[in-house]
């Protein structure tokens, strides 16, 4: 920069670049936060001073309001109960094939692993229609089941795909020794590549949870009834009903948004490591 | 020796028959029975009824058709050309300027900030946009207001001349932080001495950025434009929450008007045919990415 060769000029050039981009942050983060000092007020206090007023105070009772309305409680743990069991079976699934696929010399390998990504890549309404007419027939209609085991496999065919590349340069001295040792392949799996992948393995079960957690099409079409629905669709379809007013609008935005922050805050190393590992978002 | 090779590389075939299994079930089943039906004419009652091509031959000369897939080329900017061009300079920024002068904690926090919108459900962050954009007390509309542009204001999702762009601001902005991710992991493997050589060599910062950082980080900078075009054919919960498609069919995308004709005006089996047409193009969008992919690996481990 044309400035750098003055050290005053310099320090404050760099101030106001950092307050430039800060305000170019804040305006991102802007509809986070419009919602949140909404959630807040009272419909009489948005009425007379407006969306952009800071709230004179605490008031839960649209947030309240709205959590009752839509069973928040319940939704919630649709939600955790769906994207935790598919997180854990889809990482165990993922380890099975990735073991096979990474570690064993199975002939066409490389297409299974392809169609293993075309699986996770495919649009859902390719398979919407046969899954929905499966989950009639069978019962699964409507029930948690059908949803955790269609995503179980959506997410780890991605899971094989990311793992067995991990598990190509997999050491083979370690392989070795322990057959020798009359380790058995089970054995092998158990005690030493599943523990030595265990970071691969927790950051897609990260991933596996949020991306279940956010997924919207096959939940609307496998899980109908609100007592069954998982967060972004009991929000999506409450939307604009009940003559929702004004507030209520954002407490619902922002009952929607909490989790996913709070998962944020726990898992953000784990996120960014996954993110820069497997080019996956 | 023959006989420590094989018991070392076989036995491993077990393994992979559970995966096989729920993989033949809950997707190439469905995937194969989705196909057939789309030589069909089923309203989801009765028997379908074979009727070979002609869905297809119906979805050639589909005018909704065709603009749903023309806005998921226009969304294509929103989710792509716009993400990738802001989060290359951002990450660039982020890494070059902003660890340089404040420390990787700054710069790590700006781009936590700017990956916020990724994580939460795209449903969500249309509630959320959708609430903002409100005709009568929505946030823009207030704002334009106050500041005396009054005629600015419009009912955004409402009006078919906005809502198209109304929705690729939710998508630019849910989008951008993906990039900035990615490019700034893949900055970093960037020798700052080839950088400073070329400052020493008087190259600007355009050309540093042009001639190494963009060359250097070319495999994320595909991987990224690849993946979003496919995230951009499977964009349905935004449109879903933000407008139905609608008015008329402005927003309308594939994805949306396949669910339509499936589940609105049991059309199964034109339904299918539309799915298939987005699958091919994304099955298609793979093979390409894989190429690259196994491309750079070969490259890196030479």
């Amino acid at each position: 920069m044309a400035s750098g060769r003055h050290p005053v000029t310099k320090g404050v050039v760099r101030w106001i670049v950092l307050i430039a981009l800060s305000a170019f942050l804040l305006l991102m983060l802007m509809p986070f936060i419009m919602v949140a000092i909404n959630s807040v007020k009272t419909e009489a206090e948005f009425a007379q001073y407006g969306p952009l007023s800071l709230p004179h105070g605490l008031n839960f009772t649209s947030l309240i309001d709205f959590w009752n309305r839509v069973n928040f409680s319940q939704v919630l743990i649709n939600s955790t109960y769906i994207s935790l069991t598919v997180a854990i079976l889809g990482v165990v699934l993922s380890l099975l094939n990735a073991f096979a696929l990474g570690l064993g010399k199975i002939r066409g390998r490389v297409w299974i692993l392809i169609f293993f990504l075309m699986a996770n890549f495919l649009p859902q309404e390719a398979l919407a229609y046969p899954l929905y007419y499966f989950a009639k027939f069978f019962h699964v209609y409507d029930q948690a089941i059908a949803v955790i085991l269609v995503f179980m496999v959506i997410q780890s065919a991605f899971g094989t795909y990311l793992l067995s590349s991990v598990f190509s340069s997999f050491p083979r001295e370690l392989i070795e020794a322990a057959t020798l040792d009359g380790c058995s392949k089970l054995g092998l799996l158990q005690y030493i590549v599943a523990p030595l992948s265990l970071p691969t393995l927790s950051v897609l079960f990260v991933f596996f949870f949020i991306w279940t957690w956010n997924e919207f099409f096959l939940p609307l079409i496998l899980l109908p009834s609100n007592a069954n629905q998982t967060v972004p669709l009991a929000l999506a379809v409450n939307q604009g009903q009940y003559g929702m007013n004004i507030t209520a609008q954002s407490a619902s935005g922002l009952l929607g948004i909490l989790p996913c922050i709070i998962f944020f805050l726990i898992f953000q190393r784990t996120l960014t490591r996954g993110i820069t590992a497997g080019g996956i978002k | 020796m023959k006989r420590k090779t094989s018991s070392i590389d076989k036995g491993y075939g077990i393994f992979l028959i559970p995966g096989i299994i729920a993989f033949l079930i809950i997707i190439i089943f469905p995937f194969m029975i989705n196909l057939g039906i789309s030589f069909t004419m089923w309203r989801g009652v009765r028997a379908p009824v074979w009727i070979g091509l002609k869905n297809f031959q119906t979805l050639i000369q589909d005018s909704v058709f065709w603009l749903s897939f023309k806005n998921d080329l226009i969304l294509l900017v929103a989710m792509t050309v716009i993400p990738t061009i802001v989060g290359l300079v951002l990450a660039t920024f982020l890494f070059d300027y902003i660890t340089n002068n404040f420390g990787q904690n700054v710069s790590s926090f700006f781009r936590a900030g700017f990956y916020l919108p990724q994580i939460i459900p795209g449903a969500v962050a249309a509630i959320v946009w959708e609430w903002i954009l409100q005709p009568d007390w929505g946030v823009v509309n207030y704002v334009l207001k106050g500041i005396g542009l009054s005629s600015w204001t419009r009912d955004w999702f409402g009006n078919p001349s906005t809502a198209l762009l109304a929705v690729m601001v939710v998508l630019v902005w849910v989008q951008v932080g993906y990039p900035v991710v990615i490019f700034m992991a893949a900055l970093q493997r960037i020798e700052p001495e080839l950088l400073e050589a070329a400052s020493i060599d008087g190259a600007s910062w355009f050309q540093k950025f042009y001639y190494i950082t963009i060359h250097l980080i070319r495999p994320e900078i595909l991987v990224v434009i690849l993946t979003t075009s496919i995230y951009t054919l499977k964009i349905f919960g935004q449109v879903y929450v933000l407008t139905r498609g609608g008015p008329g069919n402005a927003t309308s995308v594939p994805s949306y008007y396949a669910y339509k004709n499936f589940f609105e005006t049991q059309q199964v089996g034109y339904g299918s045919a539309i799915s298939l047409a987005v699958a091919a193009i994304i099955i298609v969008l793979t093979i390409i990415f894989i190429n690259i992919q196994s491309r750079q690996e070969r490259e890196e481990s030479v």
